[in-house]
């Protein structure tokens, strides 16, 4: 790993080592230390202020906040809105993206480069552009509108939907599954589909009991990857679903920035225990790739 | 018919089917993946005043967005923001990795976890958590000396910086992994001191790495929309916030020509950073 002179350094010299290293540290730390580290443990602090009805913020400790989350309806609603959407995007952004990962994979070397940087293009675009395209062709006058009227059929009302919102997601999320999941079919070794062949394994055994189990890792690294984006953007649920997709990022971002009067101290436990439900997955996820690597 | 015995280590038949069936997926994939994108760009040069079918060419979109005042100041504060981010994150940025890699310290294993928070935690959660922070400091500060602070570009700026810089601590810790210490080691029984081996000696042979991680902080910073969003202050006006407020409004051609604008130069610097990046792998 680090590429630390063994040798024992003479006293002077380990001291120049030491100012260096502090130097080295000092601006980011900082910086993350203030601006990050900071302003969470802030959240944390609101999350256990009182909200007044005018929606100022009074600085008196109180578990209401805690209480709204499992009380409310509708907070119930967003959270499985958020769970059944996060997860319909995840599945579906596995299933497109595990047999385009194979077929980049088996492809000659100079045109799996070409095809990588095919997906990495729209992950470096705008999320917001990206999002408005599928705005441009789904809207009333929009081309599969055209294309529809001109094969005959009824004018649809493609957005605001859920469906669009679904298309939306994938749309945006896809290369963050298809980056691992290529990561770790890259590394999988087809001789072994053929020595399950020799043994008489089907198709689907073969892919079941052989590639699916050993390329895991980058599946669940591309879930993770996927979901986390999708139940915290209010963006695509916005522009796509009209008011009728709420999920957990919609919630938060009206919680502080539009309802009126606002709830800091509700939004801030809510975000809370959205990181510390998130952070539960990806703890399970650690544990289950390490335990693979080995 | 009696088939021809088959050659050993031929794949069996269904397996080119299946592989045919995986072009055929990956091909619609890719149509899925760039049909939006490049509609978006041809709907910029139309006619139509909805700007969603073709009616015929024009330029009329990108000289009335040139004229739009309010649209430019949007992309300049956009740019600044960006700029001035990207020369903080990545300072700080290098000098972590640079640490990371280069030292064993205490507490270097909680570092490590700190550098990965910004880019695993949903970026709202950052956001809000910003927006909170700057709010109770500047309460804070308000209270103490009678001066009220109010959000603006520059709480853009140090936000972008607090995200953008595990970005670049991680490209170029990439970048250090297969340096060659004995060169500063060389340099330094040659007489240099610890300043001019990191002038002449290490910062030349990471620059591919600073430079990736540049680009990456400024590309993050150029999109981001949910921290600016949260951060910037009722003043200032930010390219992608004028664009969602617009877009929310109505579909114009005026926005198909300026995404098709934010579009391209995103695209250019993809391009730079792979470049950037195969420069760095030949070394």
């Amino acid at each position: 790993m680090s590429m630390v002179p063994s040798v024992e350094l003479p006293p002077d010299q380990r001291q120049t080592r030491t100012r260096s290293l502090v130097g080295l540290l000092t601006p980011g730390v900082l910086w993350l230390g203030v601006f990050f580290v900071l302003p969470l443990l802030i959240v944390v602090v609101y999350s256990f202020a009182t909200n007044s009805p005018t929606g100022k913020v009074i600085w008196e400790f109180s578990l209401d906040s805690y209480r709204v989350l499992w009380g409310k309806e509708l907070f119930y609603n967003a959270y499985i809105r958020s769970l059944v959407i996060g997860l319909e995007v995840t599945l579906i952004c596995a299933l497109i993206g595990y047999p385009l990962s194979l077929h980049m994979v088996q492809a000659p070397p100079a045109r799996r480069n070409v095809l990588l940087f095919l997906i990495l293009i729209p992950f470096w675009t705008n999320f917001l552009v990206r999002t408005y395209a599928w705005m441009l062709l789904l809207s009333n006058n929009g081309l599969i509108n055209s294309l529809l009227v001109a094969l005959g059929f009824a004018k649809q009302l493609l957005y605001p939907s859920e469906g669009a919102v679904l298309v939306g997601l994938v749309y945006g999320n896809l290369p963050f599954m298809v980056l691992p999941l290529y990561a770790s079919l890259a590394r999988f070794d087809f001789t072994l589909m053929e020595a399950g062949s020799d043994l008489g394994a089907t198709v689907v055994q073969r892919f079941l009991r052989i590639m699916l189990p050993l390329t895991a890792p980058g599946l669940v690294a591309g879930s993770v990857l996927v979901f986390i984006p999708t139940v915290g953007q209010f963006v695509v649920s916005d522009l796509l679903g009209g008011a009728k997709v709420d999920m957990l990022g919609n919630l938060l971002q009206r919680l502080f920035t539009r309802s009126n009067p606002p709830n800091w101290p509700l939004g801030s436990a809510l975000a809370l225990v959205f990181m510390a439900l998130l952070t539960i997955v990806v703890l399970v996820y650690f544990r289950t790739t390490t335990e693979e690597d080995r | 018919m009696i088939n021809a015995p088959r050659p050993l280590h031929t794949p069996p038949r269904q397996a080119s089917i299946g592989t045919r069936l995986l072009s055929l997926h990956a091909g619609s994939t890719y149509v899925f993946l760039y049909a939006p994108i490049v509609l978006l760009v041809i709907f910029s040069f139309t006619k139509d005043t909805f700007g969603v079918r073709w009616t015929g060419f024009t330029l009329d979109w990108y000289t009335k967005l040139f004229n739009d005042q309010r649209m430019m100041s949007a992309a300049l504060n956009t740019l600044w923001v960006a700029a001035v981010s990207t020369v903080l994150s990545t300072i700080c940025g290098t000098l972590l990795a640079l640490a990371m890699e280069r030292y064993r310290f205490r507490g270097r294993d909680g570092l490590d976890a700190l550098l990965y928070m910004p880019i695993v935690i949903p970026e709202i959660v950052m956001a809000l958590a910003l927006l909170a922070f700057f709010s109770f400091s500047f309460g804070i500060f308000e209270s103490l000396t009678g001066i009220t602070l109010r959000m603006n570009i520059w709480t853009v700026i140090v936000s972008h910086v607090a995200f953008s810089i595990s970005f670049v601590t991680v490209v170029v810790r990439a970048s250090l992994k297969g340096f060659d210490v004995r060169l500063e080691e060389a340099a330094a029984d040659l007489g240099a001191d610890p300043r001019t081996t990191f002038w002449r000696i290490t910062l030349p042979l990471i620059i591919p790495g600073v430079i990736g991680g540049a680009l990456l902080a400024f590309t993050l910073s150029l999109d981001d929309f949910i921290i600016s969003f949260f951060t910037v202050g009722p003043g200032t006006n930010l390219l992608p916030i004028e664009v969602y407020g617009r877009v929310k409004r109505a579909i114009t051609p005026s926005i198909n020509a300026i995404s098709t604008i934010m579009l391209v130069v995103s695209m250019l610097l993809v391009f730079l950073s792979q470049f950037m990046q195969r420069r760095a792998d030949e070394r």
